[in-house]
């Protein structure tokens, strides 16, 4: 085993234009968008035909069919059939969660060079059979004799018709996701004025970066979509203030256009040491130097479910010794604008820090005008597993525009259903 | 002793025809139970002024500690200073942003930090914190303001500011609903670790007919060491006057509940209820006529001989001999001031001369709104309860230097068998006339006498409070 731990590089990453559920990818599966992604990121960096390291990504909306996803994603790719690759899980968090792992075992040297990535689709979401039903089939399954099999069939009911659908809500709660989102707000004491303002930053920003170019290498069309489906140029607070609340109740804060859409797309990042990125001739965009996840008991002791970002990163910051202000570039993803504002409030509360973090001082407020600078989840949309896959490869390639003459970091923050939150530190290039 | 009519409200056809008609409406208010937590819903903090280090409102810091201690479950706004000061109490504060707050978000209490409203401009804030909080106090609710007192302010301005709190927190006091009370405390600069027993008193069902009171703490009269918060009376004796029934035996109880040995003392001929009282808690009682010419005397022996001393002396025994005073006999005049007011003086001068009551002792006179307000028919029995206030002012000083408290009540009208005799009109109007439409209970006088009697009340004297439901009379 490696006694010291390598630089990994990011050097690059793609993904499909993120659509509206039941949008152009009505049609397109899981795999389809991945591997479409994993080709575009093969094509390039001439990876065509090639071994790598690995390949990680995975889905949170998945088939049971598709227990093998990422596997045969990539036997459908480009890429070499010699190439491993395996499945990842980890709700939201699950883009940056396969960075984090394979980043780990190329800084081991287990592996030189590998993939990185995450895929959802909302519309071509997997149906399962009614729970009784699927009892009663399995006990028809289980009895040998035909008059055993027959009086077990006898307990079939027309209403296990009724398929058992996907819900976006906890198994512990009961709430759904905007739900407990709006529970933060309130605890919080978060605006609809300032959500909207976020929501609509998001959008001119990622507005702004397509119409200068710059998403285009980030970006590979897809089923004749060359932009994210849900980004609205023209979005204003004015028109954001007409919706009517979707979660938190009547006087509730969070409407459908401060919160994200349910979306379909993929995501795909390259990342090997520096000695691999040397020998393949590809520039490194950016380093890849920590991580932190964390969970939060949102069931008994009353925080908030999309919290767990706001205790990973103190963790992180106290590993790497650097101040929550030191970073050039923030990435928090946009779940929900409230999401990133209670984040942000939690960080520069005393109360918060002191009696949730343990910490002597709160971390403090940061420089707005370094967050999600080319826009963030509001306007992209979010595609489950596809979110993490984004912002490291929008991060590498900011970081790989800073000023050379200095050293740049940025700071990645996701959170996740089931209390999960996952933070990474990436570091400019510039060496 | 019954109050038929506020059970008549308390049902739903009661309360719909009551309503209609436009009578008062009587809510149930919230009474101690044993065990309970001080306070049992959410608990919004403020501040009028800067909570910083050089910060004015010097009273944050030590409400966050008690709040902390009380493991009260509390808000503030989203103020860096506010949030600083829960964070150094370790206090794990929500956040209450009136802006985006939900419809149906209630406090039990709100309390704010005046003292650092410096001008007639800055009461500007304490409308800040209370008008959109106001309406979202909980039934049985609690409104405290915290000030300095206005004399020991060092500028005009100041003093002004922080006298008009006494308007707001009455006016409050009037508009509160379902039984929700106010209060002022002025709380002298340096005294600001002598709050706990009465926040906790304030904050808490035990002063359920207690409103519309302004109340002053000050240093501490002796060292309170560690209180026992749930037996603060612990190893205490206490003595109570007019011990064997009504707010006397109330008082009794609920000395003995708080762990104190309660000396009963009441006329011979009461001599049976007095021993059922005692006996029933306890303690032990005393026979005695207490304007005797020994009758110091006796008591003072009583107490050092079978207890080595006293901790708590309440002068409950009172009696009432009513007639215009064109009508008054001399003897009904003598009598009523020498049981309430030259009594109360006598065995107080004894204690003293003898050194019974013990360090950190306290002594209770019971007043008057009558002594207050005055009535027609008591002129003896104001006069009498008017003294009562004179004699707790005329000893504070001199008690306050060897270590000891003076506090009295001022009950407003309380369910007794000496007011369930008086004529139903009277009794009618004495006992809706006040804020909460109703009666006290001898419980919640006692409870009052309990909250001064407390170790932890050492920087409690001089104060009279009235336990009226902030009666309309005497205000």
């Amino acid at each position: 085993m490696n006694a010291t731990a390598r630089r990994v590089a990011v050097l690059g990453g793609t993904r499909i234009p993120f659509a509206r559920r039941n949008g152009p990818y009505a049609r397109a599966s899981n795999q389809d968008m991945l591997t479409a992604t994993v080709d575009a990121l093969a094509g390039r960096f001439g990876l065509e035909g090639g071994v790598l390291g690995e390949v990680a990504a995975g889905a949170v909306l998945k088939h049971s069919r598709d227990f093998n996803l990422t596997r045969e994603s990539v036997l459908g790719s480009k890429l070499a059939p010699e190439t491993p690759a395996y499945d990842v899980q980890q709700a939201c968090g699950t883009g940056l969660e396969a960075t984090v792992l394979v980043a780990n075992k190329i800084a081991l040297g287990q592996i030189d060079c590998g993939i990185a990535g995450g895929v959802d689709t909302t519309s071509d979401a997997p149906i399962a059979v009614n729970e009784d039903l699927r009892e009663v089939l399995l006990e028809v399954n289980r009895t040998k004799s035909t008059a055993g099999r027959l009086k077990a069939l006898t307990k079939l009911r027309p209403q296990q018709l009724v398929p058992a659908i996907p819900r976006n809500s906890e198994p512990r709660t009961g709430l759904s996701m905007g739900e407990h989102a709006a529970i933060m707000a309130t605890d919080w004491g978060i605006g609809r004025e300032e959500q909207d303002e976020l929501a609509v930053t998001s959008h001119r920003h990622l507005a702004a970066a397509y119409d200068s170019g710059w998403m285009d290498d980030l970006v590979t069309p897809f089923l004749g979509l060359e932009r994210d489906q849900n980004l609205r140029p023209d979005s204003s607070v004015e028109k954001l203030a007409k919706l009517k609340p979707v979660f938190g109740g009547p006087d509730g804060t969070m409407t459908a256009g401060n919160s994200t859409p349910l979306s379909d797309g993929a995501s795909a990042v390259l990342l090997a040491s520096e000695k691999w990125a040397k020998a393949h001739d590809i520039p490194v965009q950016a380093y890849f130097t920590d991580a932190q996840t964390a969970g939060v008991d949102y069931v008994h002791k009353r925080e908030g479910l999309l919290m767990a970002p706001a205790y990973a990163m103190p963790r992180m910051l106290a590993r790497s010794g650097a101040a929550l202000q030191e970073f050039d570039l923030y990435e928090i993803h946009e779940a929900f604008a409230a999401q990133v504002l209670c984040t942000l409030k939690a960080w520069e509360d005393p109360v918060f820090c002191s009696e949730r973090l343990g910490l002597d001082a709160p971390l403090g407020a940061i420089d707005r005008e370094r967050l999600n600078v080319h826009g963030g989840s509001l306007a992209a949309g979010h595609p489950f597993g596809a979110t993490g896959g984004r912002i490291v490869a929008a991060l590498a390639k900011a970081l790989s525009e800073t000023d050379p003459a200095r050293p740049a970091r940025g700071v990645i923050s996701i959170c996740a259903a089931g209390g999960l939150g996952v933070t990474a530190i990436m570091e400019a290039a510039h060496d | 002793m019954t109050d038929r009519y506020a059970q008549l409200v308390n049902t739903p056809i009661g309360k719909l025809v009551t309503k209609q008609i436009g009578l008062p409406q009587p809510p149930r208010l919230e009474r101690y139970q044993d065990g309970a937590p001080v306070i049992t819903g959410p608990v919004l903090l403020g501040a009028g002024g800067s909570t910083g280090e050089a910060g004015a409102s010097r009273l944050v810091g030590p409400v966050a500690k008690v709040l902390r201690a009380i493991d009260a479950d509390v808000f503030t706004a989203m103020d860096e200073e506010l949030r600083t000061a829960a964070a150094e109490a370790k206090l794990d504060a929500g956040v209450f942003n009136p802006e985006a707050a939900p419809e149906g978000q209630r406090f039990k209490a709100l309390i704010f930090d005046a003292t650092g409203i410096e001008s007639s401009d800055e009461l500007a804030r304490a409308w800040a914190f209370f008008q959109p909080a106001i309406r979202r106090v909980l039934p049985s609710g609690r409104v405290i303001i915290l000030g300095t007192p206005p004399e020991d302010c060092a500028t005009p301005p100041l003093a002004i500011a922080q006298r008009a709190l006494e308007g707001l927190e009455r006016a409050i006091g009037k508009e509160a609903k379902r039984g929700a009370t106010s209060q002022l405390v002025y709380v002298k600069p340096k005294a600001e670790g002598q709050l706990e027993s009465t926040l906790r008193f304030l904050l808490s069902p035990r002063s359920a007919f207690v409103s519309g009171q302004v109340i002053r703490v000050g240093a501490a009269a002796a060292a309170a060491g560690k209180v026992d918060w749930e037996a603060p009376l612990n190893g205490k004796v206490a003595l109570v006057t007019g011990a064997a029934r009504g707010i006397g035996a109330a008082i009794a109880e609920v000395l003995a509940r708080d762990g104190a040995h309660v000396v009963g003392l009441d006329v011979a001929a009461m001599a049976d209820e007095l021993s059922a009282v005692t006996a029933r808690l306890g303690g032990s009682f005393l026979a005695a006529d207490i304007t005797d010419d020994d009758a110091p005397a006796v008591i003072a022996d009583h107490l050092l001989g079978q207890h080595d001393g006293v901790d708590v002396v309440v002068h409950n025994a009172g009696i009432t001999r009513d007639k215009t005073l064109g009508r008054m006999t001399e003897e009904q005049w003598n009598k009523v001031i020498a049981i309430n007011l030259t009594a109360p003086q006598r065995i107080t001068e004894e204690l003293l001369a003898r050194d019974a009551v013990r360090r950190n002792g306290r002594v209770v006179g019971v007043s008057s709104i009558s002594g207050i307000a005055g009535n027609a028919g008591q002129t003896n029995y104001s006069t009498s309860k008017a003294g009562v206030i004179g004699f707790l002012q005329a000893y504070a000083p001199a008690l306050a230097k060897r270590g000891l408290t003076i506090n009295a009540v001022a009950p407003g009208f309380i369910e007794t068998q000496m007011t369930a005799a008086m004529p139903l009109a009277i009794r009618e109007a004495g006992r809706r006339m006040n804020s909460v439409s109703q009666g006290g209970l001898p419980i919640d006088v006692a409870e009052t006498v309990a909250w001064f009697a407390s170790p932890g009340s050492a920087g409690v004297t001089g104060n009279v409070v009235r336990v009226c439901g902030q009666s309309l009379i005497g205000a």
